[in-house]
């Protein structure tokens, strides 16, 4: 049976998005020295504003800035006003929270539902939740004095949900921060800037460069940086990781993943189902913890393959901002392209490729949903990070192997498992070599719950009581 | 002529409502100079009763909300009473006989410490809490969970900053609470309770009973559905401090004993408002294939 779907559009008419925006440095919008460029609505290609592109001499402006609010100001106050201003912003982002998600949609082509009720929500808490240990932080028992300026990068898959993961708790300990946003998907970052303002957060605590690569390099390189902080691929993480060598800089790096999501013979079959959908093709596959691996146990492969392409057959692609969308638009035509070459060397490896019938828009980036059958672990689908929304699948027979497996990656961010068995849950938790590992659920996120990978995933955490210790010393 | 003021009836707080008391008496409160200020209702026993039977209604649905939405509805008390600080800084002005800038202090300092609590919601199971590695393939894991009704004498001399640093820390956790306010001085009380009904608190989380603790208390601490007991308000009453933990000993209530004397509300409360009322569960759950 087919559904038919009226369109169901959520309005533009609450975001109001200059023509320009300049760099926020000092609590004030300024004029960078790079060449603007533009940002444009990964759905449509439309151009959406043109943003500053801020060069080293920008950086260090920037950088200056949040040494002198941390000397002055930010560093002195006593954790419990610091944490009035976080509350302040919380709040700030709940009331134009609207707003907030139909920006990132437009400006990520993520799906309006995801935005609205997973991104949007859950930056407010973080902000809520480390505001609330601002004036807590000898009960954390990571040292109470902050380390100073942070430079923090952060990626475009969740441009908003990772500059609260990198802001709030570097605020609640007492340091200043100067932001990059993803050179694709600035316009949150820059609104939120606007927040601060409405906050009356005293200027320089936050800055937010936008700009790209060169930006990002000359912002973690930059000497009176004492804190780096970044979310995005393993290899800048490695590359951040040698700038900062021999520094006294501290560092957190979440990176890459490649997660297995285990599925056990005796599993709630349709709940695993749901459950490797949402792992999958949340946020079109844009995840740095998605269950990219799925490992079946051989007896139920066939009948979990007919359903799982059932379900992926109901799966709505298209328009970001209509309320009904499941699937969004490829962030960039860079990723797009990634994506379509790592698919088609699938299928030249020789595993079986499918995806549903979907019409898929003629502007924009879009990929369908996709799975890989047949898939070995020595094919290239098996073992680089795609980042779309591309699942392959493998079996397994025993426990054992299928630890082997999962864990044969370089990576080690997530994992998930699905049975009805507890004890077997807490035997694969034990034995699987990644930092989160979901059971009979996937992709949950919360404030009080730390995130990190084991291996070339990274180090360090983020959320949490654990979050606190990348920024105190 | 000059305008006549329209006065407001100070009553009890039970379950959401604003009853007076069942027993139809009053006591007449003054402010700290002597003169009348107002009829505060007299709590009696069956006030006492109703108010527990209210607090343990409201135990369930407030013990599991997420410990997010506590601290978000305990934070939007802090927001009304600073929207509301004028009338706070008039009512400690009023019964403690404070100067206004020593009483606007007391008054921040009540907000403050509010969103201090407010922030313990998702934080003290992170504090106190632990991952047990026990020698054997377990799960082992201790969490803390609310105690349930909490009976709290709130201090005779501060009577906002004292009566919030009780409230807070029992609630915050889960736990709902009937609370004596200060005999002397129950109006500022009676103001905060009309903060409570206004900021999303469930009905019944928070009881307030304007009386005499020396008349009520015993009731509270000898009633079969109260679980805990804080008797800082009797501090210094050594005698009615001791036959209040003799009648808590019969349902083996946690009891927050009586200082010596009234703490100074101003220092920092550390968490042991918090840990007294609170339980440790562990869970074990084998580990294996």
């Amino acid at each position: 049976m087919k559904l038919e779907y009226a369109p169901a559009p959520e309005s533009r008419s609450i975001v109001d998005i200059k023509p320009s925006y300049g760099l926020f440095i000092g609590g004030e919008f300024v004029d960078g020295h790079g060449k603007a460029f533009k940002t444009i609505s990964p759905a449509t290609e439309e151009v959406l504003s043109e943003v500053a592109d801020a060069d080293e001499a920008d950086v260090d402006a920037a950088v200056k800035a949040a040494r002198r609010a941390y000397t002055r100001t930010w560093s002195k106050m006593p954790g419990r006003e610091r944490a009035k201003y976080l509350y302040r912003i919380a709040r700030i982002i709940q009331e134009r929270s609207r707003e907030l998600a139909v920006l990132e949609s437009l400006d990520n082509g993520k799906p309006i539902k995801e935005s609205r009720d997973v991104d949007v929500p859950i930056v407010a808490a973080h902000f809520f939740y480390y505001a609330g240990w601002a004036d807590k932080l000898e009960y954390a028992g990571y040292g109470t004095q902050p380390l100073g300026v942070a430079g923090q990068v952060i990626p475009w898959n969740f441009p908003l949900l990772m500059l609260a993961w990198k802001i709030a708790p570097a605020l609640a300990c007492g340091n200043t921060v100067v932001l990059k946003p993803a050179e694709t998907t600035p316009l949150t970052a820059l609104l939120f800037a606007e927040i601060c303002q409405q906050a009356d957060l005293p200027p320089g605590v936050v800055n937010i460069v936008t700009g790209a690569g060169e930006t990002g390099r000359a912002l973690v390189a930059h000497e009176d940086v004492d804190k780096v902080a970044f979310t995005g691929s393993t290899d800048v993480g490695r590359a951040i990781a040698k700038v900062v060598a021999g520094s006294d800089k501290k560092v957190t790096l979440e990176l890459g993943g490649k997660a297995a999501n285990i599925v056990f013979d005796d599993a709630p079959i349709d709940q695993a189902v749901e459950g490797i959908v949402n792992g999958i093709f949340f946020n079109q596959g844009h995840v740095c913890c998605a269950g990219s691996r799925l490992l079946v146990q051989e007896s139920i492969a066939e009948e979990l393959l007919g359903r799982l392409k059932r379900r992926m057959s109901t799966l709505r692609v298209g328009d970001p901002l209509d309320k009904n969308t499941d699937v969004g638009a490829i962030n960039s035509a860079e990723q797009l392209a990634r994506i379509r070459e790592l698919s088609d060397i699938g299928e030249a490896e020789g595993a079986g490729r499918w995806s549903p019938e979907c019409e898929l828009p003629q502007h924009g980036f879009w990929f369908p949903p996709t799975l890989f059958t047949g898939v070995s672990q020595a094919h290239r689908i098996a073992r680089e990070e795609i980042f779309g929304p591309v699942l392959s699948v493998l079996t397994f027979r025993t426990p054992a192997e299928a630890i082997e497996k999962a864990n044969n990656t370089p990576f080690g961010l997530s994992a998930g498992v699905w049975t009805d068995k507890g004890s077997l849950i807490l035997h694969m938790a034990n034995h699987l070599r990644a930092g989160v590992v979901w059971a009979n659920t996937f992709n949950k996120f919360d404030p009080t719950s730390p995130f990190g990978g084991y291996k070339e995933s990274g180090y360090g955490r983020e959320g949490g009581r654990h979050g606190l210790e990348a920024y105190l010393r | 002529m000059s305008r006549v003021d329209v006065r407001k009836t100070y009553k009890l707080f039970i379950g959401g409502g604003f009853p007076r008391s069942e027993s139809g008496h009053s006591y007449a409160v003054t402010d700290s100079k002597g003169k009348f200020v107002a009829n505060a209702a007299l709590a009696s026993r069956k006030d006492a009763r109703d108010a527990v039977q209210a607090a343990r209604k409201a135990f369930g649905g407030w013990s599991s909300r997420t410990a997010y939405n506590r601290a978000q509805i305990l934070y939007r008390v802090a927001e009304v009473m600073e929207d509301r600080r004028p009338q706070f800084v008039d009512a400690v002005r009023q019964s403690e006989g404070l100067a206004a800038a020593r009483a606007e202090k007391v008054v921040d300092e009540s907000i403050d410490r509010l969103v201090w609590y407010a922030g313990w919601a998702d934080k003290i199971t992170q504090v106190v809490g632990n991952a047990n590695p026990v020698a054997g393939p377990y799960f082992n894991r201790s969490t803390p969970e609310p105690t349930g009704v909490v009976a709290v004498l709130a201090p005779p001399e501060s009577s906002l900053l004292g009566l919030v640093s009780t409230i807070a820390p029992v609630v915050v956790t889960g736990n709902t609470v009937v609370v004596v306010s200060s005999y002397d001085r129950p109006l500022p009380a009676v103001t905060f309770s009309e903060v409570l009904a206004t900021s999303d608190v469930p009905g019944g989380v928070v009881n307030i009973l304007t009386g005499a603790a020396a008349t009520v208390a015993p009731w509270l601490a000898a009633h079969m559905d109260v679980n805990a007991i804080d008797l800082t308000g009797v501090a210094g009453d050594a005698d009615l401090a001791r036959n209040l933990e003799i009648a808590a000993a019969e349902n083996l209530k946690r009891v927050r004993r009586a200082p010596a004397t009234e703490p100074d509300w101003t220092q920092d409360p550390g968490i042991d408002a918090m840990t007294t009322f609170l339980e440790t569960k562990t869970v074990w759950h084998p580990i294996g294939v």
